[in-house]
């Protein structure tokens, strides 16, 4: 530049480089790319779902959920024994695992420092959230179905289930309380307030709706889990739902305890291992079953992540 | 007032059962016998000292503030005079600090009563993430208030003169008022606990001018029934609201005197450049 300086106090020119236009092309290009990534994953995402809808659309009906499997007639066959295992699993393992989870994440998070001990217990359960499902199936095998002799039941499937999503409910967890910023914590000890109190009434509220998040995520991955199902000999075929129907039992307390044991002790299977099972059969009507039984199992997993999102979205509501 | 009531000064705005018998009452004390007073108090993080060897005197219902350039030791020092340095790991104390007499590192002394009595506000405003009246409420409830939970909330925002700003929009969240308006909330929060002392944190450093002078406005009227010890790295400010200045740096106490004094005579050659800008 000949003319004088725009500005008496702008560099000598020579001492930068922006390099403007590159710079904005990389970005340019690292979001296409991005975006490529995004497209690619959904796309293939949405193939396989079209393929299932196609194959197994018109095999979803009401009697497809209200009839239990049938190895000889597969237009007759249904899931209802799946489905219901699949809820009994999903809802003991929730009662099992959350209260657990929970209270070793409070207890690593807000109370146990940062002693040997507690970075040790910490160091495990990071490693045991990536132990292989098989391997809690093994655990599951020996410790509930021999030596606790639950047998091959809902209760030992429900314990196995929740050892294997318990170290995720506790990492996301602590994850939430970690989040929450420590100027709260500080402003209500500062008040006079135990640590149980800041905990209960400050730390947790605000960590609850990644908490939940956490355990929605943990409880989706332990139902669409088969390996350690199987290992702890859920079966393939199962015409009965655990307890049989409620309404076998007289309408009173003793009845429902009745129920309660017989259905905690019974066999089952679930709906991943109903799947499993119809598509290594040859015969094409059995794949269109299974391919509806996807169906089925994706639909019952968005209605509890939706019921999930649901709550969370009612108590952030209810704090203000 | 009930007849404990009269014995005790603790409990003159009443309301909460006493936490330990008082030395002496309120009445026959000098008028300037210190409320808070440290002795040869040391604070270590692990090999560092924040605080060396200092002994201070916070006289009652004044205001006393602590200047001093960042990472003098002022914040830990005030930290320490409700126990919040309790969080911080590998923190060592030397010495006492004395609070109506009780030795608030030792054994008698319970800090989650202690901080009811000794009370604090922030450098940045942490209002807790609820509604402006559950700020108030939540700590007068859990210390178990007797009172009219209501009107306490309404009288501590009047004393933070908070009350006719927020007197329409006490059940919407708290995050929604300015940043000036959260730390008179926050400061409302902590009066409403009835303390005996204050202690604030640079308690205008994350404010505009006019919020801040309106937060001074509130510090000097709350010394007619509060002590207030404020930590503050802005000299105007300790010489427009204190009656005492401590000058501390590099973790040791250089020099305590009235402001005016402090302001006008140091004796100290170390503080007079501060005080003059020639460092800090």
């Amino acid at each position: 530049m000949s003319a004088a300086p725009l500005h008496s106090r702008t560099p000598p020119p020579d001492v930068f480089r922006p390099r403007l236009a590159l710079r904005r092309r990389l970005g340019a290009a690292f979001a296409a790319f991005c975006l490529l990534l995004t497209l690619g994953a959904l796309g293939v995402l949405f193939v396989l779902l079209a393929q299932v809808l196609l194959a197994g659309w018109p095999w979803v009906s009401r009697k497809f959920i209200a009839n239990m499997p049938s190895v000889l007639t597969p237009e007759q066959a249904g899931m209802k024994s799946a489905i219901y295992g699949t809820l009994w699993l999903a809802v003991l393992t929730g009662l099992f695992s959350v209260p657990v989870g929970l209270g070793a994440a409070i207890y690593l998070e807000e109370y146990a420092g940062r002693s040997r001990l507690a970075r040790f217990i910490q160091f495990n359960i990071a490693n045991l959230a990536g132990v292989p499902s098989i391997v809690y199936g093994m655990l599951g095998l020996a410790v509930f179905v021999r030596w606790l002799r639950c047998d091959r039941s809902v209760l030992s499937g429900a314990l196995t289930m929740s050892l294997l999503v318990l170290p995720v409910i506790i990492i996301a967890s602590r994850e939430a309380l970690a989040a929450v910023p420590s100027s709260i914590r500080q402003a209500a000890f500062a008040l006079g307030a135990t640590r149980w109190q800041t905990v209960r009434h400050h730390v947790l509220p605000a960590a609850l709706p990644g908490m939940m998040t956490g355990i929605i995520l943990a409880l989706s991955r332990g139902i669409g889990e088969t390996a350690p199902l199987i290992l702890i000999g859920a079966l393939s075929y199962v015409p009965f739902v655990p307890g049989g129907p409620l309404s076998d039992y007289p309408l009173t307390s003793t009845g429902l305890r009745q129920w309660l044991s017989t259905a905690l002790f019974d066999q089952f299977t679930v709906m991943p291992i109903q799947i499993y099972d119809w598509v290594a059969r040859p015969q094409p009507e059995f794949h269109h079953l299974a391919a509806a039984g996807i169906i089925v199992l994706l639909g019952v997993l968005l209605g509890m992540n939706a019921t999930a999102v649901a709550i969370r979205a009612w108590q952030q509501r209810r704090r203000t | 007032m009930t007849g404990a009531a009269d014995t005790s000064p603790g409990l003159r705005r009443s309301g909460f059962a006493p936490m330990f018998e008082l030395r002496a009452p309120a009445a026959t004390l000098p008028p300037r016998e210190p409320i808070i007073c440290t002795e040869a108090l040391t604070i270590q993080y692990g090999h560092f000292a924040a605080v060396k060897n200092v002994s201070l005197a916070i006289p009652p219902c004044q205001v006393t503030a602590i200047i001093g350039p960042s990472g003098c030791g002022k914040s830990t020092l005030l930290r320490a005079m409700n126990r919040m340095n309790d969080f911080v790991r590998n923190m060592q104390v030397t010495g006492r600090i004395l609070y109506r007499g009780l030795d608030v590192y030792g054994p008698g002394c319970d800090p989650v009563e202690l901080r009811r009595r000794v009370g604090m506000v922030f450098q940045k405003p942490n209002p807790f993430p609820k509604s402006v009246f559950k700020n108030v409420a939540w700590a007068p409830v859990i210390n178990g208030y007797r009172g009219k939970v209501a009107e306490l909330v309404e009288q501590s925002l009047r004393r933070a003169a908070l009350w006719d700003e927020v007197k329409d929009k006490l059940h919407d969240s708290a995050l929604d008022l300015s940043g000036g308006q959260q730390q008179r909330l926050c400061i409302a929060r902590a009066i409403a606990l009835q303390p005996d002392v204050l202690l604030m944190d640079e308690p205008c450093s994350a404010l505009d001018p006019i919020a801040t002078a309106r937060i001074e406005d509130l510090i000097d009227q709350l010394k007619s029934e509060y002590t207030v010890v404020l930590v503050t790295h802005n000299m105007q400010q300790a010489a427009r609201v204190s009656d005492r200045t401590a000058f501390m740096y590099l973790g040791e106490l250089i020099e305590v005197n009235d402001t005016n004094a402090i302001f006008t005579r140091p004796g100290n050659p170390r503080t007079q450049d501060y005080i003059t800008g020639r460092f800090g």
